[in-house]
């Protein structure tokens, strides 16, 4: 047959561009409008072509001030508000959002660097859900037993993985709480925090009740460090979480923190094999490996590690890394040029330390910032690639003997936010999940989320849940 | 266990059965069906939701659905079936769109065994294989000897292909050897013919009995193996055909030995049949990709890939008047 002497490549199939209108510059977003900043602005670039996008404005402390006043000036008439008005706001918020999901989708993956595949299918459909979800709060707090009464205005600081769905799990619950926040997007993915600033505009938002301000580091500081916050909610790294927590400590001020993991994904001899693959590809490929909960140490049985390992190797070998516009990409780009700097470094050392390094044959376009799909074997506990986060598609494969020796590996870690358990016997998972000390075990699945559902981590992986009822907590007394 | 059924290189290992034990005796052959790999139904299901959502443009739409026409065992199984109507599948089995030159022809042309001869005369000179339904089609609930003498008889009357149903009761109940025994018999009974056979998965329900029923027809010496009859509901579905996907690939890898997969039942768009080569692609490899190693068990899908090629072709749909009623 002629056909079968060609191959089937896959022609591009890129979403379009032209549904998002990127504005040359953008302002901060206080008391309801957008406003000059006055530090010295920044640019942010598309990471998978390092074009840049646009200029953003950066607050200085005056300008978080004037944010911090502006959300304090508004929560007097927002925390009284009955809670089904507020519920009208956050459900006509979710609306829009999901209305605008494409233009949202193709923004995040622009900005950020993520396959639009995950954008449209994965971030933004649940980015709508949450604002749904605690929409639906607004008006039941006193049945959720965290107390009535709103904090006042919550500081919150959010990491450039996820933007739209960080932003969203810290905006929604504190405003389905009577909360006012002042929010500072990450200075590589400010964009789609600042298309939400059009939606809040968008759904008549009361001024002043959502607060963006964009910056780098020392906006952060200034934010959680300003004396009339209530509470802080930040997701980021370890160091910086210490960093906060040392910064409020003595003050009035509530905490939240959602760090750094080194999530172990745990794959007994008796496990579903093909799809057991499919979740350890998911659990550390699945956003470039830019997630706090990913898998990425793999934790194989001895008895079937060989296997799992050829049949690992082989599905890595199918993924499409590239453009992350287009619809059949696996794995997008990485966020920064810093970040791709610390996912070699750490890898570099891998090596130095003696871990085999595979990456999937693939050939990476040459602008951007872009690192193949790649595990280690012949890792030990006491590696480094086996104890730090490296936040990239790089995943560490360690084997146990016993279900034993699985839990006290994948408890031997400063973190604690993610599991996952593969068996297909019932009474294993229960028994080994009971026994792992992380906030998120996934049985037979891994990176699943739903609103729903408490995230939150043990240990240097922080303090606090977000998402469920549990996420209101941090939000009421 | 069979010996090799890890290979240790992505390269793919061909390597004998050493351990024909397998099939020795009922409990043998359990325990080595048993100690497959589980499948899991949530996994599976999302694997083959996330390969159909892969965006097929241009000269790759182009590609899929020429080689989507040229693997089609376009069918007609009804008790309604004429000579007459079988004479016209065969013409257009063999130039699905007159119209057009360069439109390849289908695989087959698939009929009950009492019409294989006269889709035999009407193929003449053509590549197109003429493949019946056999074993007491499409139950399967007849006596050994009706079966085989089904099988013999179209097999006489020049099938080149028969299409086997599975004893699914004996299945079911666990009776594993037998159902193995019965497709031995019916490789034997086709001689030169090629033999598919069908585990109707949608009475078998699970994917654990998906894989072992594709194992043990694999194992029986079936060269293809084919999800339905089209005559129970659900018929062919995306995650079925991935998990006989799966274990193709993985016997490949265990024994040197290619098996065929065809989906019958249900897929009557282009856009679906595209989700399936894609599926094809990503989970066994381009060497499935080619008539020979896979199949549509079909008949109004060929119309829909007709329309859609036309429409690449000429920027528009003609309509359903510029492709043949059968």
């Amino acid at each position: 047959m002629a056909a079968s002497s060609q191959k089937f490549e896959y022609a591009p199939a890129p979403e379009s561009r032209s549904i998002v209108d990127i504005k040359p510059s953008y302002g901060l977003f206080i008391d309801g409008d957008f406003v000059d900043g006055h530090g010295k602005a920044f640019k942010t670039v598309n990471p998978a072509s390092e074009e840049v996008l646009a200029e953003v404005a950066e607050a200085d402390d005056n300008d978080v001030d004037l944010a911090v006043k502006a959300a304090r000036r508004a929560h007097r008439g927002w925390s009284r508000m009955p809670g089904s008005e507020r519920a009208k706001y956050l459900y006509r918020i979710a609306r829009i959002i999901a209305e605008r999901s494409r233009e949202l989708a193709v923004l995040e993956s622009i900005d950020n660097g993520k396959p639009i595949k995950e954008s449209r299918d994965v971030d933004v459909p649940i980015v709508s859900a949450h604002f749904f979800y605690y929409a639906g709060w607004a008006d039941k707090l006193k049945y959720a037993g965290f107390g009535e009464q709103s904090l006042g205005v919550a500081a919150q600081v959010i990491p450039w993985n996820f933007p739209l769905l960080m932003l969203a799990w810290k905006i929604a619950p504190a405003l389905a709480c009577g909360n006012t926040v002042v929010l500072k997007p990450a200075e590589t993915t400010p964009l789609t925090a600042l298309l939400f600033a059009e939606i809040c505009q968008q759904a008549d938002l009361p001024p002043g009740v959502v607060n963006i301000v964009t910056g780098a580091g020392g906006t952060g500081q200034a934010l959680v460090g300003h004396p009339d916050v209530d509470k802080v909610a930040f997701t980021g790294s370890t160091e910086v979480g210490k960093a906060i927590a040392r910064t409020v400590a003595g003050s009035h001020k509530r905490v939240t923190l959602e760090l750094g993991g080194k999530a172990a994904n745990i794959v007994f001899d008796d496990a579903p094999l093909d799809q057991a693959v499919e979740g350890i590809v998911n659990g550390i490929f699945f956003n470039q490996g830019h997630v706090c909960c990913a898998g990425s140490r793999l934790l194989v049985q001895e008895s079937v590690a060989e296997d799992v390992l050829h049949r690992l190797k082989r599905r890595m070998a199918t993924l499409r890394v590239g453009d992350p516009l287009d619809k059949n990409t696996d794995i997008g780009a990485i966020n920064s040029a810093e970040q791709l700097a610390r996912i070699r470094e750490l890898s570099d050392i891998g090596e130095a330390e003696g871990a085999e390094r595979w990456s999937a044959p693939c050939e990476l376009p040459s602008h951007g910032y872009w690192f193949p799909p790649t595990l280690f074997t012949d890792v030990t506990a006491a590696h480094r690639i086996a104890r730090e986060e490296i936040f990239g598609p790089v995943l560490s494969v360690l084997t146990f003997r016993t279900p034993s020796e699985a839990v006290a590996k994948a408890n031997n870690t400063p973190y604690g936010l993610s599991a996952g358990v593969w068996t297909d016997k019932g009474s294993r998972i229960l028994q080994v999940a009971n026994q792992l000390r992380a906030g998120v075990v996934w049985a037979n699945t891994f990176n699943k989320f739903d609103p729903a559902s408490p995230f939150g981590g043990y240990k240097e992986s922080g303090y606090g849940r977000e998402g469920g009822k549990h996420g209101l907590e941090a939000y009421l007394r | 266990m069979l010996e090799g059924m890890v290979a240790t290189d992505p390269e793919v290992e061909t390597r004998p059965i050493r351990d024909l034990d397998v099939t020795g005796s009922d409990s043998s052959l359990r325990r080595f069906l048993h100690g497959l790999p589980g499948v899991d139904q949530v996994g599976a299901e999302q694997r083959a939701a996330q390969l159909s959502t892969r965006s097929i443009k241009t000269s790759a739409k182009a590609y899929a659905l020429d080689l989507a026409i040229s693997m089609v065992d376009l069918t007609t199984l009804e008790g309604q079936d004429t000579e007459g109507k079988v004479r016209s599948l065969a013409a257009k089995a063999m130039h699905p769109d007159p119209s057009d030159p360069t439109c390849p022809p289908t695989a087959a042309v698939c009929v009950y065994g009492d019409l294989v001869a006269t889709a035999k005369e009407a193929l003449k000179g053509s590549n197109v294989k003429v493949a019946a339904v056999a074993t007491a089609f499409p139950s399967g609930r007849a006596a050994m000897d009706v079966k085989i003498a089904d099988t013999r008889d179209a097999v006489e009357a020049g099938a080149d292909e028969i299409d086997m149903v599975i004893d699914r009761g004996a299945f079911l109940a666990g009776r594993y050897l037998e159902v193995f025994e019965e497709i031995a018999q019916v490789r034997e009974a086709c001689g030169p013919a090629h033999l598919k056979v069908i585990l109707e998965t949608g009475e078998l329900q699970t994917y654990d009995n998906v894989r072992r029923a594709s194992w043990l027809a694999m194992l029986a010496g079936g060269h293809f193996i084919k999800t339905s009859t089209g005559k129970v509901q659900p018929a062919a579905t995306l995650p079925v055909t991935l998990v006989m996907l799966e274990a193709v690939r993985d016997f490949r890898e265990a024994t040197g030995t290619m098996i065929g997969v065809k989906p019958a039942g249900g897929i009557r768009t282009a856009k679906d049949a595209v989700k399936y080569l894609v599926t094809v692609n990503e989970v066994t490899g381009p060497d499935w990709l080619d008539p020979d190693w896979f199949r549509f068990g079909a008949s109004t899908l060929l119309n829909d890939l007709l329309m859609q090629r036309m429409k690449l072709k000429t920027g528009r749909y003609s309509g359903h008047d510029y492709v043949t009623v059968d």
